[in-house]
């Protein structure tokens, strides 16, 4: 299958010399919903601004289904939605009349079964003849949704869709991305919120200063999320591993006072008997036991502090 | 072309304008009517005549493009100013719209406001004294192309200003003055010499010589360099704009 978007050998320098992306290269397949995962100023905003055409980038080539965003640029954009990061400070004109300016804009023919389908979607439907001064926090982000869906786009960027916002609205923002997936969107949203890429994506990237660091199905991640390791605290260090216990995935501490063992939570058989009964007979007495388990959080560190 | 776009952004610019009508209709219209009964009314009943009009009459195509200069110039820039203030720029940006529909739904908006502002005024002046038309087509030409050319120069400078004080010193500081100075109120004929040839140096004369003319067939300057400075000024304004989309200066990094 073609990606919808794909993104080749991309760089952006601003004029200041800081360079904000170096040499990405990224492919999003169509109706996934994409986490871009990174630290704050790693180049998540600038990216999506280039896609959207609100940056020129220094070097590389995106399209998207196909056309050029420079070339095509009336094409790709079309196919487009943004949600961006900040609240705009817009006032006085009605959630209507926003909605239906954002459709026209983006050169669609009015329809005003559609837009109210967007706003009851979006539960801004009692609000639609509001100013935008009476809106809540959480009423404008949705807005923001609504203009960006307003010329129904089949992609859809929300850039830090939850950033400031209370647990129970970030929950209703999941809700919210659910629903785009249900109705054929194609998601990239940007975080630095490790359980919202959890919560909400089916593939993650991971950037960081500029680069894309990782690129990974959210399953298989989880999966290396499933490992476990069962450290021993030994009475007796060891200098090795005894050849009694080399079936099983062992690791030994650097002082030798502690033995890991390696295990998925999720297989039938953890091992975890045969081990103790293994220890038993080779005479190996431990004085404690704990078990430790990799967070998405700290592999995205490891990537983070490690590149 | 996405005209629907173009549309947008000029339609949404002219509710603006009606949604504020107090600010931006009554406003300029009750300060116009203000210059015309202190300027015509004190100076008019001293001076009769300039160059065979009635004084009345004469000062005003010079407060129409005082009005005109003014507002085009205030509303074009506000106009961009405040979605690049607001952060709603991003979408227009991002929008599939050419650099050329955002500029004509933009400028155009803001002209079409200063044109039917300009044409009020007019009426309004005729309740007061007897404004004879000479050239009705060519001082429509003129409030067209002053309109445009100065929502132009508005959009521009919407662009580079970067906060409300900067937004508001040009109209302030060089608008207004150039305006003053202009032969709004006089004919160049009353200056000292020196100061007749520095005047020519404001644009503004050229405008409202040339406009002036189109009503009384009087002018401080010939019709035809009048045409072409007003001409030439737009072209320098169309550049820059074009120059500003090009570079992305103030709007895209």
């Amino acid at each position: 299958m073609s990606p919808i978007l794909s993104i080749e050998n991309l760089d952006k320098t601003y004029p200041d010399g800081f360079q904000a992306l170096r040499n990405i290269n990224l492919a999003i397949h169509k109706g996934e919903i994409f986490a871009l995962l990174g630290p704050n100023g790693a180049g998540k905003t600038t990216l999506i601004s280039i896609i959207c055409g609100i940056v020129n980038a220094t070097g590389g080539r995106v399209t998207v289904d196909g056309y050029d965003i420079q070339r095509d640029y009336r094409q790709t954009r079309s196919r487009i939605g943004l949600v961006p990061q900040e609240l705009t400070r817009d006032a006085f004109e009605t959630v209507w009349d926003k909605v239906s300016f954002s459709r026209m804009l983006f050169g669609k023919p009015r329809d005003d079964a559609y837009l109210e389908k967007v706003l009851r979607d979006l539960s801004l439907w009692e609000k639609r003849n509001s100013q935008l001064r009476m809106l809540s926090g959480g009423m404008k982000r949705r807005l923001l949704i609504a203009k960006a869906l307003a010329h129904e786009p089949s992609v859809l960027f929300l850039d830090e869709p939850t950033a400031g916002v209370d647990v129970e609205l970030r929950q209703g923002m999941w809700e919210t991305v659910e629903y785009l997936r249900q109705s054929g969107v194609t998601v990239i949203l940007t975080t630095h919120y490790i359980e919202e890429a959890e919560e909400m994506a089916d593939r993650i990237g991971v950037i960081n200063q500029g680069e894309i660091v990782l690129v990974e199905d959210k399953k298989q991640l989880m999966r290396k999320l499933g490992t476990k390791q069962l450290v021993l605290q030994l009475r007796e260090s060891l200098e090795a591993i005894p050849a009694a216990l080399a079936d099983y995935d062992l690791g030994l501490s650097e002082d030798g006072s502690a033995l890991i063992y390696t295990y998925e939570t999720q297989s039938a058989r953890t091992g975890i008997d045969d081990l103790m009964q293994a220890l038993g007979e080779a005479g190996i007495r431990f004085t404690d036991l704990h078990t430790t388990q990799s967070s998405l959080e700290d592999i995205f560190l490891d990537l983070v502090n490690g590149s | 072309m996405n005209l629907r776009g173009m549309y947008a952004i000029y339609h949404f610019e002219l509710a603006r304008a009606l949604r504020t009508w107090l600010q931006s209709i009554i406003s300029p219209i009750v300060t116009t009517s203000l210059y015309f009964v202190v300027f015509g009314a004190a100076i008019g009943s001293r001076v009769q005549e300039v160059e065979g009009v009635p004084y009345g009459a004469f000062i005003v195509p010079g407060l129409i493009m005082l009005m005109l200069l003014t507002q085009s110039v205030t509303n074009a820039s506000f106009g961009i100013f405040f979605p690049r203030f607001t952060g709603t720029i991003y979408e227009v940006l991002s929008a599939p719209v050419s650099y050329l529909e955002v500029v004509v739904g933009y400028v155009g908006a803001a002209a079409t406001k200063s044109l039917v502002l300009g044409l009020i005024i007019l009426f309004t002046a005729q309740l007061f004294v007897d404004v004879p038309i000479a050239h009705p087509f060519l001082m429509l030409a003129f409030l067209v192309l002053t309109s445009f050319t100065f929502s132009l120069f508005g959009f521009i400078i919407g662009i580079w200003a970067e906060d409300f004080e900067q937004l508001q010193v040009v109209p302030l500081l060089l608008v207004i003055p150039l305006t003053f100075l202009g032969g709004t109120f006089y004919s160049l004929d009353v200056l000292p010499e020196f100061w007749q040839t520095v005047s020519l140096f404001n644009p503004v004369v050229y405008l409202v010589s040339g406009f002036r003319w189109s009503f009384y067939e009087v002018s401080d300057v010939p019709l035809l360099v009048s045409l072409g400075m007003t001409f030439f000024f737009m072209l320098l304004c169309l550049t820059l704009v074009w120059w500003i989309f090009r570079t992305g200066y103030r709007l895209k990094s």
